[in-house]
Parts: structure tokens; sequence; C-alpha cells
């Protein structure tokens, strides 16, 4: 029988120190009257790919044992996971099994490109993974381990193996696990260091991160315009809570935007919609609208990311990112590349327009204007220039680009409006269409076009009982990959019987 | 310099007689061979052997002492042909690559120093990269030695026996003038172990000494009627001397008790997880005593019909575990069975699958199968009648998602694919071919470019047939260690001679990177023992392509992009060729990030650079990682209720490559990236220019703040 013999397999991402951590557990064993035998596959796996490396021992007999080179399903008594889709991939392999297996998993997060690339939400859901590690494992000791080493400034590697003295899988003492580190040599101390961080996460309660509401804590500015903002908030918390909830995260997202009469426009278009919504909706539709309404209000133009650029706080988070205080030499160079279309936006709204149709303009201006831009927004000429279009706010709503915005925004809502009275649902749906429209430049047409296909099928579905159905799909299709090969499919579906 | 260093470990390769020996098994190989009086040495680096050619490399020092000579050779057909010192001279020689592809390449000199013959041990080290981990075609090396007729050992998988695999390999080559190839399997090179050492041997004619002392015999030559009778020569002398080798040296080993009616036959390298299988059924104890009889093919080829034909005596079931297809053993022990008119069943693939790794599930599922059907009453009670509760695990398959190997951070590579997949989009899609290397990951998402490989160095050679042109000119793309392995004559020239108007792209990483980054031709490190600093451009123009375009910085997307669109268009007839240039950035960080920190403890100024993202700027429609996924480069959730998906976020693993500015500026995707240099000990200039513009930006913010209303998050 193989009782006699633990087993520990360890599935890492390239890069993790998987094989670090397996030198660890097998110098430990050595150093304490085990034999032990470790495997691993190199190769290209180690780029990026996923690893597994696989450790046995036994206490040490007359002759040498036969150990196995890799691990089998069901037979795995520890399964060091470096990741939660790691722990996933283990689980769905077979190594970990209710009868035996101890899961030690970090439950942070190395997305696959795949969940990457995705234009809307791809990312995959780790408590799906962390329901089935509790039914398959015989117990899961679960933590952040990447981010109690990082905090230390080791790896991952290094809580892990403390993760491990914590679990008491093994027969050594923790003080035996701080040896083989630093029988290592070098490094050793913020090894060492991790290695008790990785102890006391193990052995701590699982921590479940709180989200914080986004809604800013504190207001500050002159006094007159804190009176008028509260004005604002006053109207926000007669609105039924629903609605307020994502009325008032709204609100300062236009203000910021814009200004307080913005603010006040922006309101007053919520509060129209809300007087055509109806109660026993729970008003899912002004809900909706008071959520993509402030995201089509503040749209992403020139003065606002150079708004965004040249704040103070940005410069505070830079530095807390780089991890070096606000009062160092930090250089900081932005990557713009304006074309002809934002110079055209920017500009008086006749003008704009007028420069808009002509073709030979517009070739002028991308002479002029369309080249990459690389400014260094900590010098004081590309920090004026930054400035100086980003306090431009006064003229933004006579532009261009904002009778665009505001043209597409009614339209919108007129066509949302339109459905209500016979489908309620479906209304509900369009105005979250508002989602597809994202990015800039040429991702941005792309958004606005995907836009108008997902409205053209719903205009096809409309009076269906299924309508709001087939939108809710018609936009997740949408959202599936860059060219719109799902939408087309999706609304090709559509055409086969609408 | 290869990425994992050796320095350390190889002391241990001085260890004598009375020694313990405690390490890898890549390590306990090359300590065999110095045991045993090698003469020369050489190979081709690939997965998983690599480190083999990395620990030879870094024991050059000790191998110069025993006067043993050590070849990087520039491919493993140069290495096979390294061998042929061991024709006439009484040297012992070992090479190593892997396989079966190394021994695809190699198979010209294995089939003429097989029919040749040898005089002194020949060995081949073969790394067989097979199942899990494999980034190749999954074949069998086994072919190959039953084609040219040269032996295959296959040890079981522990220290010592591999390392008595190597003395046994040089002996039966030289009892049987004939190459032996020792196979280890993947994780035999990576399994740890110990084993008792003996002193290292200086070969007894060295390669300089031989040199005084030519020796040559026609009859070794491969021309007719020579090789006639080198065949003859292998069916009556050779192999029967093999043969007596093997029964008389007890190559080949039975454990168990005598008398069972069944029997397992296994490929050494299958030993262990046989054990383990029989282990978890109850049959075998922790040391691998057995109750059912195991015959251990320690040499896979030859098989040794008189000794299984013993073995198979009186049993009326028999299981052969050989992994990989087709089933070579099996066939060859079935046909022995029927000559001797046996009555033993022979179970094999049926009880086993026939493709696919023999993972530790498949190995209990094909033994519990094969005891089923011909020794129930062995199994124990709760494998016959399964009575498992178990509770259902929920199916994760859809959850969890794949992770195939891809760029590393801050990979020089990125960039190519990211402006060949601008030039897509502006000029539509391509025929591509590609080579082995890194650069295949550019097959796979988020780029997708390119769609087949038909090997090391063969890529632009993949697109002869479009060498003619149409509208749409071919692009082929190679890599620097393909190019200096077999590309330069297979692939180049095979373009310049044909006129092709396709478009090749060198992607030059300074390093045979994927290997794990030995120095190539073209490498731009000093090495004292090897000639590198032989731009790849300069012999592109020797072969009269006039068409070449050298790229030093691959990170620039802009031109990267407008130097492929005018490889695609231009007029001029003939390959266009364009070498882009960068560091391995694996390599490069290895180098430079102890430098950097010396630097910055040492107080002298030093520029850190990291990209970030502005998190309201971005919209979360991640078209910057659909032309990049830099495991850097990953997404977050916003705790913001108005955000429904996840923007771009960087994190402290970036090395500033550049890419994300590059290709933010030339697809035009988003001002969001920023670049933060963080400057290290800076002037005291520096830091009062700095101060002064800090002050005039705060004056500056503070009067816009004072003038609206601002929300802290």
């Amino acid at each position: 029988m193989t009782d006699d013999i633990l087993k520990l397999a360890i599935l890492a991402v390239g890069g993790q120190g998987g094989g670090v951590l397996t030198g660890w557990i097998e110098d430990l064993a050595r150093a304490n009257g085990y034999a032990a035998q470790a495997t691993s596959v190199a190769g290209v796996a180690q780029r990026t790919g996923a690893t597994i490396y696989y450790i046995e021992m036994c206490p040490k007999g007359p002759v040498a044992p036969v150990f196995a080179l890799m691990p089998a399903a069901g037979d795995v008594d520890v399964m060091i996971t470096a990741e939660m889709m790691e722990a996933g991939r283990a689980i769905m392999r077979g190594f970990v099994t209710p009868d035996r297996t101890t899961l030690i998993t970090s439950t942070h997060r190395a997305l696959a490109v795949s969940e990457k690339m995705t234009p809307g939400d791809g990312i995959a859901n780790s408590a799906e993974v962390m329901a089935a590690a509790e039914v398959a494992a015989r117990r899961v000791i679960a933590a952040d381990f990447d981010k109690v080493a990082v905090a230390v400034g080791s790896v991952i590697s290094a809580s892990l193996f403390g993760a491990l003295a914590a679990s008491g899988a093994l027969p050594f003492a923790v003080g035996a696990y701080e040896a083989a580190i630093r029988a290592g040599g070098k490094g050793a101390e913020a090894s060492v260091r991790a290695f008790h961080a990785g102890h006391a996460a193990a052995l701590g309660p699982a921590v479940v991160e709180a989200k914080v509401a986004a809604v800013a804590k504190g207001v500050t500015g002159p006094v007159r315009l804190l009176e008028e903002w509260q004005g604002l908030v006053a109207r926000v918390d007669r609105l039924p809570e629903a609605v307020a909830e994502l009325a008032r995260p709204g609100l300062q997202k236009v203000v910021d935007f814009q200004d307080l009469a913005y603010g006040a426009e922006y309101l007053a278009r919520v509060e129209a919609m809300l007087a055509l919504d109806r109660a026993d909706k729970g008003h899912a539709l002004t809900r909706e609208a008071a959520k993509y309404i402030a995201n089509a209000m503040a749209y992403d133009d020139v003065i606002r990311v150079a708004d965004l650029k040249t704040r103070g706080s940005r410069q505070a988070r830079i530095a807390r990112e780089m991890g070096t205080a606000p009062d160092k030499v930090m250089h900081v160079t932005e990557f713009f590349h304006p074309r002809a279309e934002e110079v055209v936006g920017m500009m008086p709204a006749r003008l704009g327009a007028r420069l808009d149709r002509d073709p030979v303009w517009q070739a002028r201006l991308a002479r002029w204007f369309a080249k990459g831009r690389r400014l260094r927004s900590d010098g004081l000429v590309a920090y004026g220039m930054l400035y100086v279009l980003g306090g431009m706010k006064g003229r933004r709503q006579g532009s261009f680009r904002h009778g665009q915005e505001v043209a597409h925004l009614e339209g919108w809502l007129a066509t949302a409006r339109g459905y209500l009275a016979t489908d309620y649902d479906l209304a509900v749906e369009v105005i979250r269409c508002r989602r597809l429209i994202k990015g800039y430049s040429d991702t941005h047409a792309r958004g606005l076009s995907k836009f108008d296909r997902v409205l053209v099928g719903v205009a096809h579905v409309a009076g269906r009982s299924d309508a709001a159905d087939w939108a809710r799909r018609l936009r997740e299709a949408a959202l599936q990959d860059e060219e719109g090969r799902a939408l087309e499919g999706a609304l090709q579906t559509i055409a086969s019987f609408a | 310099m290869a990425e994992r260093s050796f320095k350390a470990e190889v002391e241990h390769l001085r260890l004598g007689e009375g020694g313990t020996f405690t390490g890898e098994g890549i390590l306990a190989l090359t300590k065999a061979l110095l045991e045993n009086g090698v003469g020369y040495v050489g190979g081709y680096q690939g997965a998983p052997i690599s480190h083999l050619m990395d620990v030879m490399a870094d024991a050059e020092g000790l191998l110069g002492e025993l006067g043993v000579r050590f070849e990087a050779n520039a491919n493993e057909a140069a290495a096979a042909a390294m061998l042929a010192a061991s024709v006439h001279y009484p040297i012992r020689g070992a090479v190593t690559f892997k396989g079966p592809v190394g021994v695809n390449v190699a198979s010209d000199a294995l089939a003429n120093l097989s029919s040749s013959g040898v005089t002194g041990g020949a060995l081949v080290i073969v790394g067989e990269d097979y199942g899990e981990g494999s980034s190749i075609m999954q074949e069998r090396t086994h072919a190959f030695a039953m084609k040219s007729q040269f032996w295959l050992l296959d040890p079981r998988p522990n220290l010592p026996s591999i390392v008595k695999a190597v003395g046994d390999a040089f002996e039966m080559s030289e009892a049987s003038n004939t190459p032996v190839m020792l196979m280890v399997r993947i994780r035999s090179c990576h399994v740890t172990g110990s084993f008792a050492t003996r002193d290292n041997r200086k070969p007894a004619l060295s390669v300089r000494e031989a040199l005084s002392a030519p020796r040559s015999d026609f009859k070794r030559v491969v021309l007719p009627p020579m090789s006639y009778a080198h065949e003859q020569d292998k069916i009556n002398h050779r192999m029967p001397a093999a043969l007596r080798f093997i029964r008389e040296r007890g190559l080949n080993e039975v454990f168990g008790p005598e008398g069972a009616a069944i029997g397992i036959v296994v490929q050494g390298g299958m030993y262990n997880g046989t054990i383990r299988a029989l282990q978890r059924l109850g049959l075998a104890d922790l040391y691998g005593a057995t109750q059912v009889p195991i015959y251990v093919l320690n040499v896979t080829y030859p098989l040794v019909p008189d000794e299984f034909l013993e073995f198979a005596k009186g049993k009326d079931h028999l299981l052969v575990i050989e992994e990989g297809q087709p089933e070579f053993i099996e066939q060859a022990l079935g046909s022995m069975l029927y000559r001797a008119q046996g009555t033993a069943r022979l179970h094999g693939k049926g009880a086993f699958p026939m493709a696919g790794e023999y993972t530790g599930t498949v190995m209990m599922q094909g033994i519990e199968a094969f005891l089923k059907a011909a020794a129930p009453g062995m199994l124990p009670a709760a494998v016959r009648a399964p009575n498992m509760d178990r509770p259902a695990v929920p199916d994760l398959s859809k959850t969890v998602p794949i992770r195939p190997p891809g760029f590393c951070t801050g990979c020089p590579e990125r960039p190519i694919f990211a402006a060949m997949k601008l030039v897509e989009k502006q000029l539509g899609k391509h025929q591509i071919a590609a080579d082995i290397g890194c650069h295949l990951f550019g097959s796979l998402p988020p780029f997708e470019i390119g769609g087949a490989t038909m090997g090391y160095g063969l890529g632009p050679a993949a697109n002869g047939a479009f060498d003619g042109g149409g509208e749409r000119r071919p692009i082929s793309i190679i890599g620097d260690g393909g190019f200096w392995h077999n590309g330069l004559s297979s692939s180049f020239t095979n373009m310049a001679f044909n006129k092709s108007d396709g478009v090749a792209l060198v992607v030059d990483n300074y390093y045979s990177a994927a290997t794990g980054g030995q120095d190539v031709m073209s490498s731009r490190a000093e090495n004292g023992t090897k000639a590198t600093g032989n731009p790849i451009s300069k012999a592109i123009k020797g072969i009269g392509i006039t068409w070449v375009r050298q790229i030093d910085h691959t990170y620039d997307v802009g031109k990267m992009r407008d130097t492929l669109i005018e490889a695609l268009t231009t007029k001029e007839p003939g390959p266009k060729v364009i070498v882009a240039s960068s560091e391995c950035m694996l390599n490069k960080q290895r180098r430079e990030k102890p430098l950097r920190a010396k630097a910055i403890k040492e107080g002298r100024r030093v520029e850190a650079p990291r990209f970030g993202v502005d998190e309201d700027i971005c919209t979360g429609d991640h078209a910057c990682i659909r032309l990049s996924g830099c495991p850097s480069l990953s997404l977050k959730r916003l705790d913001d209720p108005l955000r429904d998906d996840p923007v771009a976020s960087i994190d402290q693993s970036c090395v500033g490559c550049g890419n994300c500015g590059e290709v933010a500026d030339a697809a035009i995707l988003c001002p969001s990236f920023y670049r933060a240099d963080v400057v290290h000990n800076p002037g005291a200039w520096e830091r009062r220019w700095a101060a002064v513009c800090a002050s005039v930006i705060g004056w500056l913010q503070a009067r816009r703040s004072a003038r609206r209303l601002s929300f802290d998050a």
C-alpha cells in the first residue's frame, strides 16, 4: 500500500517560483529523515503556461522506496495551487478528493488571455471554483498568498510554503521549514518574511474583500458651489432608493465632468424618465437610465482626458502605484494620438459640422494634428498644454462633439420610450445597450456600429413576447468579440424567424 | 548565457569514489558520462534535455581538465555526425538532443553511423518529449532504432538505474559495434534522487591524441559493396552480440514471484508508474516487492526472444505496458509467442489506450482492467465491487480557462505580432508560415498570426509553393535559433535560389530563447568558447538576398508595421527579408536586474520605467489586450456601480518594455496609458528643477480646485 507515502502536487503558472517551492519541500523532507523525490515538467509550459510539480516522501527505510513520477487522480495528499483557476484545474484533473486532499490555494487571479481579450467582462468566476473546492477537498486553505508575499517584498512561492507549514499536512515543525529556506541562501530574508506572512494568512479567517461604495467620501470646493451641490443631492434623495443608488454616483460623475448646471440637466433627464416609470417594476427603467445617462453625458472627449491627466490626485495615485513618494523625482510620459475627428469635435458646432463634411479640411487637419505625441506631463510645457485643454469646459457644450453626443443620447432615450408602452422590459434592455459604446477612435466607432446593429435587431423582434430576452442576447453577443462575429450570428438567427 | 546556471551544481560532478550525489537526473547523466571515460560530448538543446546541454556548457572547465571535448552543435544532425569520431577510434562519445524531433533531424547521420558501425562506444541521450508539457508532435523515437538498427535503452526512472544505464550503453555499444540510444522521458530528466559516485575517468584515448594518429578504413564507408556487407553484419554479428550482452549482463530485470500465472512486461521508464498502480491495488509494497511478476525491459530494442519466452513460460496472461504508438514491442512479443506456439494471452493496447501519455490514472485503470480479466481474485474487494459514495463535484470545465504558454512579460516578439496584426487590419489576411520557437506563440490568441509549422528552420521553406507570388505576398516567420539551426540553408538559400517573391521575418532575440536562452551565432553576448556576434542580416546578404531590412528595436511598433507594409508592397523582385532584433526580456532582466539594484544601492542615477493605466480614462473595451496579451497587462474590476466592464490594469511585474504605449499610439487606441520613470538618485540640479516644476503644477492644480467641486474617492 502507499499510505506511507506523502504525495504533494503543485500547480503553478510559469514564473511563480514553483520550482523553488518544490526544492524547499524536498530539502525540508530530506533534512528531517525522509526520503523524497521531486519531478517537474520543464519546457514551453513554463512560458506563462500552467505547470505541474510533484513530490513524494516517506520516512527513510533500509532501501530506497519506489516513488511515482507524476500525480494520479484520487491519490494526492496535498495539492498546492498558486492561483484560483489552477485550483479549478487541479479539481478537474481529479487531484483533489474528499478522502485525503488538503487543498492550499491562493485566491488571487492571474487572468488567462481568453478572459482578458473579451470586449465585455470575460473574467472567470472564482466563486464557482471555491464552491467546488469545498466539496472536492478534505480541507481547504485559501487566501491571497500573492498579495501577502508581495506586501513583504517577496514572491508567492514563499508564502505558499508558509501555508503548507500552517496546514500541518507534513510532520515537520515550523522551524524546520524556515531552516529549509535559510539553507537555500540567496534572498532568504525576504522569503522568510513571506513565509511567516503566508503562515499567518493560512491560519487567519478567510478574508472576503468588502466592496466599497463608489460615492465619494468627501466633497470639497467653494461654499457657493457646495450649497448648490447639496440642493442637487436633496433632489436625488427624493428619488426612489433603487434609482437614487445609481443616481448619486451618476450625478457625481456628470458634475465632475462638467459643472453643477450639467448635473441639474442630468437629474432632469432622470426625473423625466421616472415620470414614465412603473413602481410595480421597481423603477428598473429609471434605475438603468440613471446609470447609463450619466455614462452617456460624461463622454470621453479631449477635455475630459486632459482634465483627468492634470489633477493632483492622479499624481499622488501614480506615485503610490509606482511605490515612490510624491516628492520623489518621477517622469510621466503620456501617449496621445489625436485624429482630425478630435480636433473637429472641439470646434464650435456649426464650424465643426462644416469641416466634418469637407474631406479637404479633414485631410488638412489630419496632416497638422494627427500623429503620435508623447508628452511629459511632469514637465511645464506639456502640463501647461494639457491644463489649458482641460480647462476648456466652458466651450464644451457649444462644441460639435457635444451636439453629436446629445443627439445620440436623445435618440437612444426616445427609442427606449417608444417601446415603453408595449414592452417595459424591452425598454429597459434598450437603455442597457448603451454599455456597447466605449473606447476611443476605431474602438468607439465599432461600439457605435454594434449599438446601431443591436437596435436594428431589437426593432425586428419588438412585439414578440420574448423581445427583451432577445435584446439581452444581442447585447451579450456584441460584447463577446471585437469584430462582432457573435452578434452577426445572433442577428442572422433573428432574421430567420422575425 | 543560458537561462539557468548550473555553476554550483557542476561542482558536485567532481565527487569521487564513495561519494553520494544528490540532485537532478540530467546532472546524474553528466556525472555518469565522466565516470565512464567519455572522450567528447555534444548535442543540441531542447526540452527536456536543454539543461543537459547547459550543464555540459557550465562544466566546460571540468571537461577540459579531463581532456573531454564539448561542442554546442549547430543542430542535431551535426551532433549525431560528431559520433563519427567513434567509428574508427576507440573513443567514447555522447551527444544529446530531444526526441523524436531531434532524431528526425539527426536521422541521416544516425543511419550512416549505424551502417558503418562503431569502434568506441557511441551514445545518444535522447529526451523523449511525449505527454504533458510536450511542445511537439506526439511520436516515438523507438521507430528510428528499429529502422536503423541501433539499440535503445529505456532504464527505470531512478538515478542509480539511469547512471548504470550509461555505463551499460557504452559497453554494449563497444561489444556490438553499434551506436546506442539512451532514452529518458521528460520527468526522468528532472527527477531528483541520489546515487553512489565513482571517480571520473579520463578517456583512454583523447580526441587530441587521435588527431596525432589518424585512422581510416574504407570498409566503414557507406558505399557499395560495403553497405551491403554492413547490413549483413548488423544481422549476423552486431545484433547477436547485443542480445548476448543483454542476457549476460542482465540488463533487463525480473521482479516478483516465480510460477505465477500472470505477468507484466514493462518498458523500464514505465516501471515506477506500474509499481505505483500495484501499490494502490495492494499488490506491491513501498519498496517495489510485487505479487505480480514484472519483466522490466531496460533495453526496449532489441528484444531478447529467449529471455522473454522464459518469462512467459507457464503464464496464462501477459500484460505489455508500452507507452505511445504504434505498439512495436507488443507486436514483436506477440510474434515471438506465436512462433514459439505459446498459449499465454497477450494484453496491452486494449486494456490500455492506444494513444497518449500513461498517466497515473491511465496506469491504474489499465492494470485494473488487466487484472479483472486475468486474475480477478487478486484485486481488493473495493475494486471488484466499487461501492464509493463520492459527492458530485460541480463541473468546472466551462469555468476554468485554458492557459497555453505565451510571450513573457516585456517580450520583444509581442510588438512584432502587434504590428503584424495591424498590417492584417490594413492589408487583409496573408498566407503565413511559422517556424519553431517562442514566436510560434504568435499563432495563439490574442494574435492568431500564422497557422502551421513544418519544423525547425523550415518556416520560409514551408512557403515554397507560394514563392512564385500572387496578389498578396506570402509571409514566413523564423527565429534566430531556427535560422542558425537549419534555416540559412534549408529556408533562405531555398528562397534565394528559387527567386521567391515572399517576405521572411527573422525574429532575432539574441538567444535560442525557447530552449532556455543558449547562445547562437548571432548572440550579442561575449562567449569565451563560442563565436558570437555574427549578424543574421550579413549571412542573408551573403547568399545574394538584397532586400534586407534590419530593425534594432522591435518595440517600435509603427516602424515594424511600416517596414512590413513596405516588404509586402515593394516592386523589387526577389525575397524580402526583415530581421527584427531585440533582446529576449527574460534573459535581459536576469542580466540587468542585479546590475540595476546594485547601481541604485551605490547611489548612481537609475531610471526605472513602468507602465500604468488611468482607470478613469480606460473604458474597458480591452482593445489594448487584443494587441498584447502581456501577463502584466491584466484587468481589474472597479468598485464603480456605473461601470459594467473591468478596466485594464498593469501590475508591478511590468518591466516597462514600451509595447503598451507603442501599441496605443500605432493602433490609435486610447490615451489611458502612461509610462512612469522613477528616478533613483537624481542629481542635485535635476531634483531642484523637478521641485520647481512640481510647485508650478501644484499652484495650477490648487487654482483649479478652488473653482470647482472635488470628489475624493
